[in-house]
């Protein structure tokens, strides 16, 4: 088998020409361990395939610099914030441009409206040149055409080129018959009077129409900004500098991209944690909320894990970082986040076909409303009929308005999930959460903490808890084991009192013992206090058992050679699990429950939770099977997991949902990864994706009655029976409007909350 | 029907029918990816009003880089789409926009603008 390659992408400085690549290419290719490199001189980039046993990006960069060019330090998360920054420059000046296109248009029309509808009074005009007035709004509507509408005649053209038909050939070849016919009308009348027809001009129509269909792209422009709102706040989380300490000790604030692997970097209150890394000391409590959803800061000491981007709230650390630029939790958020924007969802399968076709489809429909009016109507107005319901067709139709109403809610709905901590795959994971009606839990780490924590704490009658509490934990105090930190946590959650033990002994597989206030105190299992040769008193064997049957963990606690009490330690249930569930279960959802503990265990936890079905007894690579099982009763199932154990069971469902701070694992097999670590991320995601879903719904539905019905109607379907005719200025109102509906409907989703 | 009228008609229902030859039926610039030493396929494409080339034939399991240069301001082709490939991206005008991808699968898959108005495909072979 060939060994697994890795791929390098290198910045290359100081290439000069194309046969520098070359050269590039060449030392890269004869280092050791490179399969292939690429070296492409006007992006001035190498793509290098190497086995990553035998090379590294150092020795890469080594091979470029003995070929006598540099390497550029990659700092990719600043360039993508660069590039969206450059982006988001130009975005602002095509605004800029496009609203003075349209302030133009807008103070054009106010002058050739008015004038225009001196026609309808007869009096009037009598007084004025017809010829004149034509004339002078020939002139006023030039600038209309020219340069606010310019860019329509432009981009349909371009089009037309490319055998490609979009919104902008509608408008112009509509505009462009309005304005060519009353061109016609206005250098040669006699033409028409002479075959019985008024030579009518429709420059009003002409420039209302361009002025119409800009404000709806003004208004259009500014929703769209909107809807990546949450992306680029996402992205402008990222810290810009870092404080890192120099080898003397010294703290230098450095610019993030300079930050390099390994470095220490001090955090102060108060201040975003620069990068993600690992904390080496002092102590705090960090806000997350911006990467998690998660809004209670959480507890960090020495040796836990920080993210770049999250706020440091109360107390000082040091933390040696472990990842940077792409690698972070934030940027692999922005990425996650990104490509399921990109993503399609199958719903939206059909409008893409629609819009497909849309365009010529329409055009020819327009074609034909002319041939028919110019055929049936009366001979003297035949022809402005045919060309007004011509135009009228052309631009109240709106393929935007379809084109829009999908991605426009997903942008806004995976932009909204970031920021609660659930991150969507792709469209299509939201269209199934959206369907979905059976949750299957797996219970450790989801309903419950997944971390052991005291449940019980018995003494022998004569004894006083709250005098051997502060003992076992002064032994427990000195000791790694999870069981031991768990003793720990309970005692201090108890406030009890702070003792020293001295003579601290693991013994390994059994438990621990020390020396506490002049006494030997042994804590462990049944076989420690056999070994140390203590007996059990019945009472407490018998307690001992009860606490067994309910499948918790018992720790034997002995004083000066006399077994004094026990301790029961158990998986917790989350404080936040009943509620999550119970909110499931009210959006109609069924909650079922499974887990590898027995079935008396199982039932206790459901019946704390209110589950009422539940799977005990389920080995590992069993999960999957249960899942396929409720598939076979006929339902959509979500699975929730954490991800590396449930990785098969999580595929298998027809979404998954991988809980806690995702693992890479948990990301690759899950359609959404909830970054909070209970049960109300499984809600949120659920809420958001069936107010997205109905969002898009919506926007279909809109998209598709509008067209249908204002075509016909453009066309004049109704004016046999009612007489009914659309102007094609009215035409242009309602085109305008419809896309900017479709992107506002879309924009409510902004608001979801499901707090 | 007058002859004027049978003129329109005849005229009308021609043009009609040239549309629809047009823009459906007739054939497509088609362009091959060219593969540099590393292997790579790289095909530069030209946005304006359109893709062009706007068929582009690569072969499967090699990695492609599409290279997107926007050759206008027209807001229409300032987004571009692969939904196969989960990307979306910002076209800037005037530059060149790298795209990069691996094709794993046979097949034709499309590629369009952020309203879907503008289309092009990838011909995986």
């Amino acid at each position: 088998m060939e060994p697994a390659t890795k791929t390098e992408t290198l910045d290359i400085e100081g290439m000069t020409c194309a046969s520098c690549a070359a050269f590039v290419e060449k030392s890269l290719s004869r280092t050791p361990g490179v399969q292939r490199a690429l070296v492409n001189f006007a992006t001035e980039k190498a793509t290098v395939d190497y086995v990553p046993t035998q090379a590294s990006p150092a020795t890469l960069k080594e091979a470029v610099i003995n070929a006598g060019y540099g390497v550029a330090e990659r700092a990719p998360d600043t360039s993508a914030a660069e590039r969206s920054a450059e982006i988001d420059r130009q975005k602002a000046l095509a605004y800029q441009k496009l609203k003075r296109r349209f302030w133009v248009a807008v103070g054009l029309v106010v002058v050739i409206m008015p004038l225009s509808m001196l026609m309808l009074w007869p009096a009037m005009m009598q007084r004025v040149n017809v010829q004149w007035l034509n004339y002078t709004l020939l002139l006023l509507t030039l600038p209309v055409l020219l340069y606010s509408g310019r860019e329509f005649y432009v981009s349909a053209w371009n089009g037309f080129k490319h055998r490609a038909a979009n919104m902008d050939t509608l408008i112009a070849v509509g505009t462009g018959a309005a304005f060519l016919y009353s061109l016609a009308a206005t250098v040669v009348p006699g033409f028409f009077t002479s075959r019985g027809i008024m030579p009518e001009v429709y420059y009003d129509t002409t420039a209302t129409i361009i002025a119409l269909i800009l404000l709806g792209k003004v208004m259009e422009l500014r929703a769209k900004t909107q809807t990546s709102a949450a992306m680029r706040s996402l992205i402008g989380l990222q810290a810009k500098t870092a404080r890192v300490v120099r080898p003397d000790g010294a703290e230098v604030d450095v610019p993030i991209e300079q930050v390099q692997l390994g470095d220490v970097v001090v955090v102060r209150p108060g201040e975003k944690v620069a990068t993600d890394g690992e904390i080496t000391d002092g102590q705090s409590s960090i806000d997350e909320a911006m990467l998690t959803g998660e809004s209670l800061p959480v507890e960090k000491k020495a040796g836990d894990p920080v993210f770049g981007a999250t706020l440091n709230k109360t107390g000082s650390f040091r933390f040696r970082v472990t990842k940077v630029g792409a690698d972070t939790m934030l940027s692999q958020i922005v990425k996650l986040v990104e490509d399921a924007q990109g993503s399609r969802a199958p719903i939206q399968r059909l409008a893409d076909k629609v819009s497909a076709i849309f365009v010529p489809t329409v055009v020819v429909i327009a074609i034909l409303t002319f041939v028919i009016w110019f055929d049936l109507a009366p001979a003297g107005t035949r022809l402005p009929l045919a060309l007004v319901n011509f135009v009228a067709v052309l631009i109240i139709a709106c393929p935007c308005a379809l084109g829009l109403a999908t991605p426009t809610a997903i942008m806004v709905s995976t932009g909204k999930g970031a920021e609660h901590g659930v991150l969507v795959r792709n469209a299509e994971a939201l269209e199934k959460a959206y369907q979905v009606n059976t949750v299957l839990l797996d219970k450790t780490g989801t309903i419950t903490k997944g971390e052991p924590a005291v449940t019980d704490f018995w003494t022998l009658p004569g004894q006083e808890a709250s005098q051997l509490l502060p003992v076992v934990a002064a032994v427990e105090r000195q000791s790694e084991h999870p069981l031991a930190e768990a003793v720990v946590r309970h005692a201090d959650a108890q406030g009890a009192a702070s003792l020293t033990a001295t003579g601290f002994r693991a013994v390994e597989g059994k438990g621990a013992a020390a020396t506490v206030n002049g006494q030997v105190v042994l804590i462990g299992n049944r076989r420690l206090l056999a070994d140390e040769g203590v007996s059990l008193s019945p009472t407490l064997i018998t307690q001992a058992e009860q606490l067994l049957s309910q499948a918790k963990t018992v720790l034997y606690i002995a004083v000066a050679g006399q077994a004094v009490g026990l301790v029961g330690v158990a998986d917790t249930v989350r404080d936040t699990s009943a509620a999550a569930i119970k909110k499931l279960q009210a959006l109609g959802i069924e909650v079922v429950m499974m887990t590898g503990d027995n079935p008396e265990t199982a039932a206790q936890v459901a019946g704390q939770v209110g589950i009422t079905r539940y799977f005990a007894e389920v080995l590992p690579q069993d999960k999957a099977g249960k899942v396929k099982e409720l598939q076979a009763e006929g339902r959509t199932v979500a699975m929730v997991g954490d991800g590396i154990n449930d990785a098969p069971a999580l595929a298998q469902a027809d979404i998954g949902l991988a809980i806690g701070s995702g693992t890479d694992v948990a990301m690759e097999a899950a359609g959404i990864t909830l970054m909070r670590s209970d049960l109300n991320g499984v809600v949120t995601a659920i809420e958001l994706s069936r107010q997205t879903i109905r969002t898009i719904k919506q926007n279909l539905f809109f998209a598709f009655v509008y067209n249908t019905l204002g075509i016909p109607v453009a066309a004049g379907l109704l004016y046999p029976f009612f007489g009914i005719l659309l102007s094609p200025m009215l035409a242009a109102g309602a085109m305008a409007l419809s896309s900017v509906s479709v992107l506002t409907n879309s924009l409510r989703l902004r608001s979801f909350d499901n707090h | 029907m007058d002859t004027t009228a049978i003129i329109v008609t005849v005229a009308g229902l021609s043009l009609a029918a040239f549309v629809l030859w047009y823009f459906f039926f007739s054939a497509r610039q088609t362009a091959s990816a060219v593969s540099t030493s590393g292997g790579v396929q790289e095909v530069a494409i030209t946005v304006k009003g359109g893709y062009s080339p706007d068929v582009i034939e690569v072969e499967r399991g090699k990695p492609v880089q599409l290279s997107f240069y926007r050759d206008e301001e027209n807001s229409c082709s300032e987004e571009l789409l692969m939904p196969d490939f989960s990307i979306r991206r910002d076209l800037p005008a005037f530059k060149t926009t790298l795209v990069e991808l691996l094709p794993q699968q046979a097949g034709k898959f499309e590629f369009t603008c952020g309203m879907g108005m503008l289309r092009g495909s990838l011909v995986v072979k």
